[in-house]
């Protein structure tokens, strides 16, 4: 058999990737605006005032905009499961089909009923059945949104299951593992609340622009207060579930974790690189422990507290990720990245035999074997310890603008609330205001850029490289649909801009006389 | 029997009710055709188009041949 060629793993990471950040432009806004128009109507429902009717419509209307583009986006990448991963998509078994399915059913049926009361309801039904409807949609979409991301977070722990080698699947031992694992768990808040930050930027970015053009100066006051309390409040969340997320990463995918803090070399009483540039062609793959940095500012102690809760803990870099040989919190030693090479081999080896003899006992053998070593399987397909090491820069970079920003939108909530009506005197504030909303995706983009290039080579967390997750297909045929979907997307997002820049355009309705 | 008819009429209300709650919603659609139009042109081109054309299951056969398909590349694509 022919090995697998590079560049059809790049290509084919590429073209995922495209897609599924492109899908990634609709669901945080859906997530979060939808909570800014379900609060505003309940403020509605609350006080009878009519202008937060006007004003929960008129965000509900920008709402359905981004939905409807959004719709079906993330159906690209099934497709892309079953062709271009199809290893891995077999490999995963019912544990990604599950949670996919409770997702199919729950966005089908939740998301398409109330959606439907949502906007067609209006004076049809009653103030609160209405109200109900807008945060059953709102609540619908995130529990949508929550098993998408338990089945990411299985590829980043893989929990619950146990590998059976007659049918060459991992088969679901316990679903409640696998759907509130901590990383799951983590991982939801840490996503929801970041979108909740995106929803709330995107709200006072359009209220001050129609506060730059002198327009609708009680819509946008009344939207800037809201979103500002709502997106202050999920930015504070998102800061601290973000944490917990680097807790998870120091304990479950430590290399990622190396890579986005630029840590060659560990040890005690770590810093958290605050800020830094790394050197422009630094090997991160092997190496003396010579500074890797032309610049950086540290916090001391910080990353031994965020990844031990200790501040004099142990964090390993990246070469004693590669060298192996220290202390695991468990007590026991951590290997080599040979020695997991070695382990993982024995492991395909043994799903071999096992396929292919008929002597009981050869099998029996070969069984124990694969159970003893299948923790390391994915190792084995890899040439060479390197190949262990992510994109470092691209890591590196990606989590300072993360979290560079989140630290910014906790400033410019803060800000706004204090600034209150005086807000409409500040133009440059209003203008900077306006410039912040194509950064709120910057940042949820720049999150995800860390948790899947820092997670590299792995499909799955040590049991499947991508090398062998992908189909063998020709690498020209990536190619085409790559720039299909480039070409497609762009298409989509131009008619999606133009459609929502004409409804902030138009504005809320006006007044009713 | 009687009980048995009214809830059956009142089954039928219901259903007429959300029918018409539906198509009168439709009916009242201004940027929402728009909307409508963008997601199938977009479905469209998803499944009869990139799907068919682009994206054919890789694994063919039954659950039985899938298997052998994927046994034998997890197996022989192990590192030298």
């Amino acid at each position: 058999m022919e090995p697998i060629d590079s560049s059809l793993v790049d290509w084919s990471r590429a073209q995922f990737a495209l897609t599924a950040m492109y899908h990634w432009l609709f669901v945080p806004l859906t997530l979060g605006l939808g909570v800014v128009m379900a609060i505003m109507e309940t403020l509605y429902v609350r006080t009878g005032r009519e202008f937060w009717k006007r004003t929960a419509r008129f965000w509900m209307k920008l709402f359905g905009i981004n939905f409807a583009m959004g719709v079906a986006t993330g159906i690209i990448l099934e497709f892309e499961f079953g062709t271009n991963w199809s290893n891995y998509s077999w490999f995963v078994g019912d544990i990604f089909g599950a949670p996919l399915a409770i997702e199919g059913i729950l966005a089908f049926f939740m998301e398409s009923t109330f959606i439907a009361v949502m906007y067609f309801g209006w004076n049809k039904v009653s103030k609160r059945a209405h109200l109900a409807s807008t945060w059953l949609t709102i609540i619908g979409a995130t529990l949508s949104a929550w098993w998408i991301l338990v089945a990411n977070a299985w590829m980043q722990h893989p929990v619950g299951m146990e590998f059976n080698p007659d049918t060459v699947r991992n088969e679901m031992v316990d679903f409640a593992a696998v759907a509130f694992s901590p990383v799951a768990v983590v991982k939801f808040c840490h996503t929801v609340t970041s979108s909740w930050v995106l929803g709330a930027v995107f709200v006072v970015g359009v209220s001050c622009w129609y506060l730059l053009r002198g327009q609708h100066r009680e819509f946008a006051l009344s939207s800037i207060r809201v979103a500002a309390w709502f997106g202050l409040a999920a930015s504070l969340l998102t800061a601290h579930t973000g944490h917990l997320s680097g807790r998870d990463i120091a304990l479950y995918q430590p290399m990622k974790l190396a890579a986005a803090e630029g840590l060659y070399a560990g040890g005690t009483e770590q810093g958290l690189v605050l800020g830094g540039i790394l050197r422009p062609g630094a090997d991160w793959t092997a190496g003396t422990d010579d500074e890797r940095f032309l610049l950086k500012v540290e916090l001391p102690y910080a990353l031994s507290y965020l990844a031990t809760h200790d501040l004099h803990g142990y964090v390993p870099g990246i070469r004693n990720l590669l060298e192996g040989g220290y202390k695991l919190p468990d007590g026991s030693v951590a290997l080599s990245a040979e020695e997991m090479m070695k382990r993982g081999r024995v492991a395909i080896d043994a799903l071999a035999v096992y396929r292919s003899t008929e002597n009981p006992e050869e099998k029996a053998a070969a069984l124990t074997t694969l159970r003893q070593n299948f923790p390391w399987f994915g190792y084995g397909y890899l040439k060479s310890p390197r190949e262990l090491v992510p994109p470092v820069p691209l890591t590196f970079y990606s989590f300072r603008i993360m979290v560079m920003l989140g630290g910014y939108f906790i400033v410019l909530f803060a800000g706004l609330l204090l600034l209150g009506q005086r807000v409409t005197r500040w133009k440059p504030v209003q203008l900077a205001v306006v410039l912040t909303i194509p950064l709120a995706w910057l940042a949820s983009q720049a999150g995800w850029v860390v948790a899947e290039v820092g997670r590299q080579p792995w499909s799955i967390q040590g049991l499947l490289p991508n090398v062998a997750a992908i189909s063998r297909l020709d690498t020209g045929s990536v190619q085409t649909t790559f720039f299909i979907f480039l070409v497609l997307f762009t298409l989509l997002l131009v008619a999606e801009l133009s459609i929502m820049g004409k409804a902030i355009a138009t504005g809320p309705e006006p007044e009713s006389t | 029997m009687q009980s048995g008819g009214s809830s059956g009429y009142n089954g039928t209300m219901l259903l007429s009710r959300i029918v018409r709650f539906y198509a009168d919603g439709f009916r009242r659609m201004t940027l929402g055709r728009t909307l409508w139009c963008i997601i199938l042109i977009k479905l469209f081109i998803m499944f009869a188009v990139l799907k068919v054309f682009f994206f054919p299951a890789y694994l063919q056969g039954d659950e039985q041949e899938k298997q052998q398909q994927v046994s034998a590349e997890l197996t022989e694509r192990i590192a030298p």
